[in-house]
């Protein structure tokens, strides 16, 4: 049953895929809760053109990835404070940039081909030893960075205003947090694909509040879903020779089904 | 004479070409139980909200505790109680516990750890309020009332010397708003918690409060009397007690 794991892609596929299934909700909750679930569509679509400006530019495409999107997660942090009545509004604004200038550079590069596809869609399988180490040291920082920073990011999702009046320094760790889950962007999209990026960032959080006894254990429960939906996603990917970024987002809107169902069924006795 | 908390001087704040408050002066003092009244409109939240530092007034001067308002740091010290309804998301999952420690993490500082000691404080402050055995439930499956309870936790947590409230009994009912009442009286007279109270309802407050800031057409009015006199003295002002918050006249 486990012969999947002789082979070198398969364990680098894993090892990438359960990285993201942990930082993906971690930072998800967070973006939930600020009610930015479009956010990370729209930093995706910042990666896409990132992408393809490096190909076009020779660069490692993850690296143009990671510097596109920094950019659209400040300026979403911008214009959200220029029209702070409308806070989708800004995500919208940039989302729009970001699919122009993704389609203007893709057409300038010539470059549609089966490399920007596996961007688009994901191809967890061909991780290679460069994007393992990307994704991990990322990883790393977005997962110091949870971990020093939870108390004033819970209280900022909870309540921006309050934790503005007790002094807390909001406006910078507004920007730090955008720039963050940027990195989550980047770091998911060869897993999943820039299509796909922010259903694991959403759906295990949905999963999760369903059943959630408090903010702690939201995150928990997100990523215990997403951890399922990556394992079980992968390997029927592997058996059944389906797509994985597909299979494995697929598999988090079947859980949530699932929890749905569940939850409906105690109801009623 | 107590102490001063917070003075403004001569400050105005206008939006656009409309001058909310012009060239208004006055002080909080150690000890009171303010309340700050006027029709719809006529400044009470922003005042407000120049008090806590959210937004600057175009002229004049703010002091905290004796210390101008832009070099202020300890902002422990000063409580805010919002106004429950719009204050925040409902289906926010977070334990009444979570919720208010929030108020301890700037103390805490930035990276820094809850510890033991700050667990016993939040506590403290759910038992104050008679909101320990709901410690572990999710706030927004609480009423109205309790959630209120939650919020004076919280706000009481990082031992606050003066707590500011926005129309705090908007949205709960009778009975809740009572026991509010008396949970404020306490914390004013047995714990010396400076209160200040923006509200439109002045029929709630005059028995209760120890002085009153009117706004009007952005001159700011003081009414510095005793609790037993204050009816009398809004009496005389502005007519039939009922129709205070629209006849509102100086």
């Amino acid at each position: 049953m486990f012969e999947l794991f002789n082979y070198g892609f398969m364990q680098r596929a894993f090892a990438a895929g359960l990285l993201v299934a942990v930082i993906c909700p971690l930072i998800g909750t967070f973006v939930v809760m600020r009610r930015l679930s479009m956010i990370g569509d729209t930093l995706s679509h910042a990666s896409l053109a990132g992408i393809a400006a490096g190909m076009l530019g020779g660069l490692y495409p993850l690296w143009g990835a990671l510097l596109f999107s920094l950019i659209a997660a400040i300026g979403i942090e911008k214009l959200r404070k220029r029209f702070s009545q409308y806070a989708e509004l800004s995500i919208s604004i940039v989302l729009s940039a970001s699919i122009g200038l993704a389609v203007v550079l893709i057409s300038l590069a010539n470059s549609f081909n089966a490399d920007l596809m596996s961007y688009l869609f994901g191809s967890i399988i061909a991780v290679n030893a460069l994007d393992i180490y990307i994704i991990l040291g990322l990883s790393i920082i977005i997962l110091v960075s949870v971990g020093l920073f939870y108390k004033e990011f819970f209280y900022m999702a909870f309540d921006e205003e309050g934790a503005e009046l007790a002094g807390m320094p909001v406006s910078g760790l507004n920007v730090y947090f955008t720039v963050l889950t940027a990195m989550t962007i980047v770091v998911s999209m060869r897993v999943v694909g820039m299509m796909m990026v922010s259903s694991l960032m959403v759906v295990p959080v949905a999963c999760s509040l369903l059943i959630s006894k408090s903010f702690k254990n939201t995150i928990f429960l997100s990523v215990i879903f997403a951890l399922i939906s990556v394992v079980i996603g992968l390997f029927s990917s592997y058996w059944l020779d389906l797509a994985p970024g597909g299979s494995i987002v697929l598999t988090s809107i079947f859980i949530l089904i699932a929890v749905l169902a569940v939850k409906r069924i105690f109801r009623m006795q | 004479m107590g102490t001063e908390i917070i003075r403004v001087e001569n400050i105005s704040f206008g939006y656009g070409r409309v001058n909310v408050l012009d060239n208004v002066s006055t002080s909080i003092i150690d000890g009171d139980f303010l309340g700050i009244v006027g029709p719809n409109g006529s400044g009470k939240s922003t005042l407000l909200r120049i008090f806590l530092g959210l937004i600057k007034p175009q002229k004049g001067t703010v002091r905290v505790f004796d210390t101008d308002i832009e070099k202020f740091d300890q902002w422990g010290k000063i409580g805010y109680i919002p106004q429950k309804a719009t204050s925040f998301n409902q289906g926010f999952p977070a334990t009444v516990e979570e919720v208010v420690s929030a108020n301890l993490y700037p103390i805490v500082g930035l990276a820094g750890r809850i510890k033991k000691a700050h667990k016993e404080k939040v506590d403290e402050a759910l038992r104050t309020v008679g909101m320990l055995e709901k410690k572990k439930s999710i706030i927004g499956r609480l009423s109205g009332g309790q959630q209120q309870r939650v919020f004076i936790a919280k706000a009481l947590v990082s031992a606050p010397r003066v707590i500011f409230m926005d129309e705090p009994t908007v949205g709960i009912d009778r009975n809740s708003e009572e026991s509010f009442y008396e949970l404020m009286k306490s914390l004013n007279r047995e714990r010396g918690i400076t209160l200040v109270m923006v509200t439109h309802d002045i029929g709630a407050i005059d028995k209760r409060v120890n002085r009153v800031l009117c706004l009007s057409e952005g001159k700011l009015y003081e009414h510095d009397c005793a609790v037993s006199q204050a009816s009398d003295i809004f009496k005389e002002a502005y007519g039939k007690r009922d129709s205070w918050t629209i006849t509102h006249r100086h």
